[in-house]
């Protein structure tokens, strides 16, 4: 097997090897609990302070507006079921067709149990739809905007700012699922940004998996989802992941301190060349709009060729990359946000990502441009939609 | 990742017959783009009657495409009449076996064959008569004769089974509920073929009673209720057991086929095979 180039970093990312370091103490000699009342557990009390610390300059929140979770799929379902109990039935849910599925799933839930549920649709370039957002907005009663910050699929980013202060003059709670843009994009910032509420997830930003966390707003009306403890200031029961915590806080640091450099402007030169060779080649096309897109994340239709038999080549060769989204692969469907987008049907079967991390380099996408010509050809060879 | 055999990589990395045939004898298209899958396939016969040469193009993924040069090598030198009997159990068994979701490739190279043999006898380039073969499928375009041949031909009971053999409901969704009915026939059809009797259980008629009301409440009536019918139980005898429908259901042109595709066929499986359902006014 020739040499690993990881381009899936939407999927998951490498855990930073100084992330890991920070953490390991955390399974041998600092076991205690942070809320037991011994020095020993305080020592691990201070860290996980620390670390909520961390996570909150990142944002540029308060800490006591973090909650550490599990995952960023659980941040979403407490921020979604937290806010609809508070509201009660009846009310209404406005989210975006493009969400990711721990988003749609928890709105789709509330539709049955009697919530009012809006689905914003997307141009083509899978931008909202700005006019059927305002629209939704005028619905009476109470109200819980749910609405990604980044498109794990095509990268295309929603203008946030703009969306919460909309529905903060409409009287509406605004919850925001960052996943995909923590750490990408210096705007997510809560003290600019209106939002009352935004989900991440560790595994995203070079902390392991297993490990997530949800902002809320002081002032906010919020209903916990966990209960049974009073950890999190009695917001999320269970002892806390200390290892993770502190594993995220570091990955926290290191994504300011990147956001600080010109690291962010390096993966968006690497992901513009792989961009601009990929798209020399026949029948390919851009999904997303070129420009208000994460700068890490390419997402591209080869026609009349189908995405699986691609990725087995790229495999083959070393690359590791995905389709539309991980989450619907194994699913005959194809992916949702795609077809939002209303991406013709002869592309939507051969939509790949490729997505960066700051530990790809230059060679990562040589390698990919060396091979791809061949793939394509090899493969558009054997289709019967392509004319020899 | 699929778990793949190294015999479906092996054709998925080095296809074997990729192409096209000039003049072929007989040509098979099946699927499309839109679909996510679409194999064309051609043959040629020689002077006994014999597949010359066959070859095929693939739009689809890794066993879309080893199902096809699989298919391919098989039929190879087979008469025609030879090459009607490959089923697609033959193609997956040929590659070492297909992941259960995947087993839809190998139906696909069935059906190229059928459509290539039948444009071969017959010049016609489609194989259907869509007027008394409904699409059940509208997402992949799948009719109800394709989806009873498959849970007969690879004894498939469950809508998921179906799925993965034709990719059948699974898009919307919408046609899940149709693809059980029809599920429910086929094997109304299967249990009522003489080849395995079942034995009536031995139970009394208070029993037999008691199991025809619970199976009713329990496997009938919600299913009714989800379209706003209702059936009501009327009568046993023996093992004539006489209903009413109720609601949407009343009046109902389709209730006689609800009456023996859904209470009749649950009444069998959970209570005896000797179950027959009338309304009530026909009794």
């Amino acid at each position: 097997m020739s040499r690993l180039a990881y381009l899936d970093n939407n999927a998951t990312t490498q855990v930073a090897p100084e992330v890991l370091e920070e953490m390991l103490p955390f399974f041998k000699e600092y076991y205690g609990n942070p809320s037991s009342m011994h020095a020993f557990g305080g020592v691990v009390q201070k860290k996980v302070d620390a670390a909520r610390e961390k996570l909150a300059a990142l944002l540029h929140a308060d800490p006591s507006e973090i909650i550490f979770t599990s995952c960023g799929s659980e941040s979403d379902n407490t921020a979604i079921f937290g806010t609809a109990n508070a509201m009660g039935p009846g009310s209404t849910i406005i989210t975006t067709r493009v969400e990711h599925p721990a988003v749609l799933q928890p709105c789709r839930k509330l539709k049955e149990l009697g919530y009012k549920v809006f689905e914003i649709g997307v141009h083509g370039d899978g931008t909202l739809d700005m006019d059927e957002y305002k629209a939704a907005l005028s619905a009476p009663g109470k109200k819980l905007v749910t609405m990604m910050w980044a498109n794990n699929e095509t990268g295309v980013i929603f203008p946030i700012k703009e969306c919460a202060e909309l529905a903060k003059a409409a009287g509406a709670y605004f919850h925001t699922d960052a996943v995909q843009a923590m750490g990408k994009l210096s705007e997510v910032n809560v003290a600019e940004t209106p939002v009352d509420m935004l989900s991440l997830s560790g595994h995203k930003l070079h902390a392991p998996k297993g490990i997530g966390a949800l902002y809320v707003r002081k002032g906010t009306h919020y209903n916990p989802f966990l209960l049974g403890g009073h950890q999190e200031n009695g917001r999320r029961a269970g002892t806390e992941n200390v290892p993770y915590i502190v594993g995220l806080g570091k990955a926290a640091e290191l994504a300011k301190a990147d956001l600080a450099t010109d690291e962010v402007e390096r993966i968006k030169r690497l992901r513009d060349k792989l961009q601009e060779e990929l798209l020399k080649l026949p029948d390919a096309r851009l999904n997303g709009s070129l420009t208000k897109r994460l700068p890490n994340t390419l997402n591209i239709s080869f026609e009349f060729i189908e995405g699986e038999a691609l990725l087995y080549h790229l495999s083959d060769a070393g690359i590791c990359a995905s389709l539309g989204s991980a989450c619907s692969s194994g699913s005959l469907e194809p992916s949702h946000v795609i077809r939002a987008m209303g991406i013709p049907f002869t592309a939507v079967h051969g939509s790949l990502r490729f997505s960066l991390s700051r530990y790809n380099t230059e060679e990562d996408i040589n390698q990919v441009i060396e091979v791809m010509p061949g793939i394509v050809d090899k493969l558009r060879k054997i289709s019967p939609f392509v004319n020899a | 990742m699929w778990n793949y055999t190294d015999k479906v990589l092996d054709h998925f990395h080095n296809p074997r017959n990729v192409g096209k045939i000039e003049n072929p004898d007989g040509v098979g298209q099946v699927g499309a783009l839109a679909c996510g899958d679409a194999l064309t396939l051609m043959f040629k016969l020689d002077e006994n009657g014999k597949i010359a040469d066959v070859k095929f193009q693939t739009f689809g993924c890794a066993s879309a495409i080893a199902s096809s040069s699989a298919l391919t090598e098989m039929i190879k030198g087979m008469t025609l009449e030879e090459a009607q009997k490959v089923t697609n159990q033959d193609i997956a068994e040929f590659l070492g076996g297909l992941p259960e979701e995947k087993m839809h490739c190998s139906v696909m190279g069935r059906e190229a064959l059928e459509a290539a043999i039948h444009n071969y006898k017959t010049g016609e380039t489609t194989m259907r008569s869509v007027g008394d073969d409904p699409v059940i499928c509208q997402c992949f375009d799948i009719h109800k004769s394709e989806i009873v041949k498959l849970a007969t031909e690879n004894h498939l009971t469950t809508v998921e089974q179906i799925t993965n053999y034709c990719k059948a409901g699974g898009a919307c969704g919408k046609c899940k509920a149709d693809i059980q009915e029809i599920l429910n026939s086929v094997t109304h059809t299967e249990a009522a073929a003489p080849k395995e009797e079942a034995k009536p259980r031995a139970m009394t008629q208070l029993q037999k009673m008691k199991l025809i009301e619970q199976t009713i409440e329990t496997e009938v009536r919600p299913l009714l209720q989800r379209d706003g019918g209702d059936i009501e139980l009327i009568d046993i005898r023996g093992n004539e057991v006489v209903i009413a429908f109720r609601g949407m259901c009343a009046g109902c042109r389709s209730a006689h086929i609800t009456k023996q595709l859904l209470v009749e066929a649950k009444l069998k499986e959970f209570v005896t095979p000797e179950i027959t359902v009338v309304e009530e006014g026909e009794a």
